[in-house]
């Protein structure tokens, strides 16, 4: 075998066996750097999730959604609106959409109720999210009843259930037939909840929704973007936070963690001047604690990693959710779609591995570079 | 212990030791060749300060000019502070002088970087330290082996070498046992084998009895008496009756005051 591999094993095996001797130091180190990765991965692996699941949903959302306004309030479409639009150029598909919300008070849960135009909904069926049918016990075929916001019971027949490819928006969803939802809501005929517009040339989105806006004063077009931008501030908002609230005890983490790696004993100083004075070059001592550093940020680094990712898509995040996900913004209840970005372990990692590589080379430079007779005067 | 079974001494150029940088540096250990009983150490004006330039300088050596002939038993001998040990570690590559010129054999390495002092001295010398000086919670084999770590030797061979070092020195039976588990006659003879691993020209051993009682201290000199039979120069200090009386030391230097009082 080639001496220098030869070399490294020699120093990997002195790596691990300085490890194991001074045991308590190390597995110390290891849980609270463990730790740390820990809590930043996960938050930033659930914000990251969340981002990717707002950003997937509003992937097939229209261009434009455009929704009229009575004094400052959202207000229903009237008849006629729809034949206005029409005429502006650059829009591809105009859909009047027919949705509202719901609160079932079984199972203290908000639902959106939805007529979609595109699939016919048979009447007297539902076509439900996977959350209702998780809280509501419902499989296609069974039968459920609601009480309408007029006192009037309507029973349905589930016709289906949603995928689970998306569930922060299909979710708390029930799709239902245009007759069906205006008869349950009593909603008026011909009127819409809003307009939905589709804009081929994403160029031509603003020039469009500034169209809309001088053509139909009482209305305001709310675009894709604006909304999609809203999301990931709200996201980062509250990563913010709660980093913010972890600052303190990552510091505290930290410097304890530095000062434990940093911290040359002299036992560990009086080792690196007898292997320099037996032959070691500052070099090789210089490699064999990169080696130390290395194998004991890499496996902390790992091991938090892991954890935190069993946590936030094995587990449902029970640590950070209530501040990451806002009980009023999201809910009821789903489940991320596991989303990991490269960029974003990579920083994690520069962030964590860096800085305690640095803890444990500094000083052990420091010491290295030493006159090796200080072994003979020990 | 006269009747150690004799240890082979690599033939000329057999690398024991990783080249420096610039491989064809012709001061690396391997490269020195193994002068027939002529003068392997030459100090001329050898000066030695600490803390220089500072209030509390000392000056350890003050002009030192000696030859160390190859294959013979040199001991330094003197009270506290006489030097020795300051001595000791210029001859053994451990520190530069601060004036004066050190030639081993005839190459002149007072001037080198530490990068080619380490090569020289993992592969031309070996330390037994007056404390042992062995790594703690390792075993008597590791110990043995760790100054050929950075040589490359393959595994199994560094590892068979070591455990015949061991065996020789008759400690085969400890060598899976911790170092501080081991007596201090035992340290001492995983210090000599650890000294030996990388098959040095040179043995240096810095006050070697000191931490022995009589008996230990004979069988020391014994094992000495059989390298130095091998070939091997040996460099010691000592203020020990035992050890400078010793008929296995060939010639004794005595210093006072960082220079030589008589040759």
């Amino acid at each position: 075998m080639n001496a220098s591999i030869e070399k490294q094993r020699h120093l990997i095996d002195f790596t691990l066996a300085s490890l194991a001797r001074r045991k308590t130091k190390n597995l110390g180190l290891l849980l609270v750097y463990t730790l740390l990765v820990f809590v930043l991965a996960s938050v930033s692996l659930y914000t990251h999730a969340l981002r990717q699941e707002a950003a997937r949903v509003l992937e097939r959302s229209p261009e434009i959604i455009l929704q009229r306004m009575v004094a400052g309030r959202h207000d229903l479409i009237p008849p006629g609106y729809l034949e206005r639009i029409g005429r502006i150029r650059g829009v591809q598909t105009i859909e009047g959409r027919l949705w509202g919300y719901y609160y079932d008070p079984v199972v203290k849960a908000n639902y959106t109720f939805m007529a979609p135009a595109a699939e016919a909904v048979r009447p007297g069926t539902l076509t439900v999210g996977p959350a209702v049918a998780r809280s509501r016990g419902l499989a296609p075929g069974n039968t459920i009843s609601f009480r309408a916001y007029s006192g009037k019971l309507f029973a349905f027949t589930v016709a289906g259930v949603l995928p689970h490819a998306s569930e922060l928006v299909s979710a708390d969803l029930v799709l239902m037939g245009e007759a069906d939802f205006r008869a349950f809501f009593d909603y008026p005929a011909g009127h819409h909840t809003d307009i939905a517009l589709s804009v081929a040339n994403p160029l031509e989105v603003r020039t469009v929704a500034a169209k809309l806006a001088a053509a139909l004063p009482d209305s305001r077009p709310i675009l894709r973007e604006e909304v999609l931008r809203t999301y990931a501030s709200v996201f980062d908002w509250r990563e913010g936070i709660v980093l913010a609230l972890l600052s303190a005890a990552i510091f505290a983490f930290a410097i304890l963690a530095w000062e434990k790696a940093s911290g040359l004993s002299a036992e560990e100083k009086r080792e690196i001047g007898i292997l320099k004075a037996i032959g070691w070059e500052t070099g090789d001592v210089i490699k064999m604690k990169l080696w130390e550093g290395g194998l004991v940020s890499l496996t902390a680094f790992l091991a938090g990693f892991v954890a935190a990712y069993l946590q936030v898509f094995r587990l449902g995040a029970p640590l950070f959710e209530p501040v990451l996900k806002g009980w009023a913004v999201l809910y009821p209840r789903f489940e991320l779609v596991p989303a990991i970005d490269g960029l974003q372990v990579a920083t994690l990692f520069f962030f964590t591995v860096f800085p305690y590589m640095a803890a444990v080379l500094v000083p052990i430079w420091r010491t290295a570079i030493t006159d090796p007779d200080s072994a003979m005067r020990s | 212990m006269n009747d150690l079974p004799p240890i082979p001494l690599p033939a000329e150029g057999v690398d024991t030791g990783s080249p420096p940088a610039g491989g064809s540096m012709p001061l690396d250990g391997p490269a020195l060749g193994r002068p027939g009983g002529g003068a392997m150490i030459e100090l001329k004006a050898i000066r030695k300060a600490f803390n220089q330039g500072r209030p509390n300088e000392f000056w350890a050596l003050n002009g030192i000019d000696l030859t160390i002939e190859a294959k013979k038993v040199t001991a330094f001998q003197g009270p506290s502070g006489s030097g020795k040990t300051t001595l000791l570690t210029i001859v053994g590559c451990l520190a530069r002088p601060t004036s004066g010129r050190v030639r081993l054999a005839e190459d002149d390495i007072s001037g080198l970087p530490e990068r080619f002092l380490t090569g020289i001295r993992r592969s031309t010398f070996g330390f037994v330290f007056q404390q042992f000086n062995l790594v703690k919670g390792l075993s008597a084999l590791e110990n043995v082996m760790l100054p050929a770590f950075p040589t490359g030797r393959p595994h199994r061979e560094l590892r068979s070498h070591a455990e015949s070092l061991l065996d020789r020195l008759k400690l085969a039976h400890r060598r899976e046992a911790r170092v501080e588990w081991l007596s201090g006659g035992e340290q001492q003879r995983v210090a000599i084998a650890r000294a030996l691993v990388n098959d040095p020209q040179v043995l240096i051993a810095d006050e070697p009895t000191a931490n022995l009682d009589t008996a230990l201290s004979r069988e020391f000199m014994g094992i000495l008496e059989s390298l130095n039979a091998e070939g091997r120069t040996v460099i010691l200090t000592s203020h020990d009756p035992l050890v400078v009386e010793s008929a296995a030391v060939h010639r004794v230097v005595s210093m006072r005051d960082g220079q030589l009082v008589e040759n």
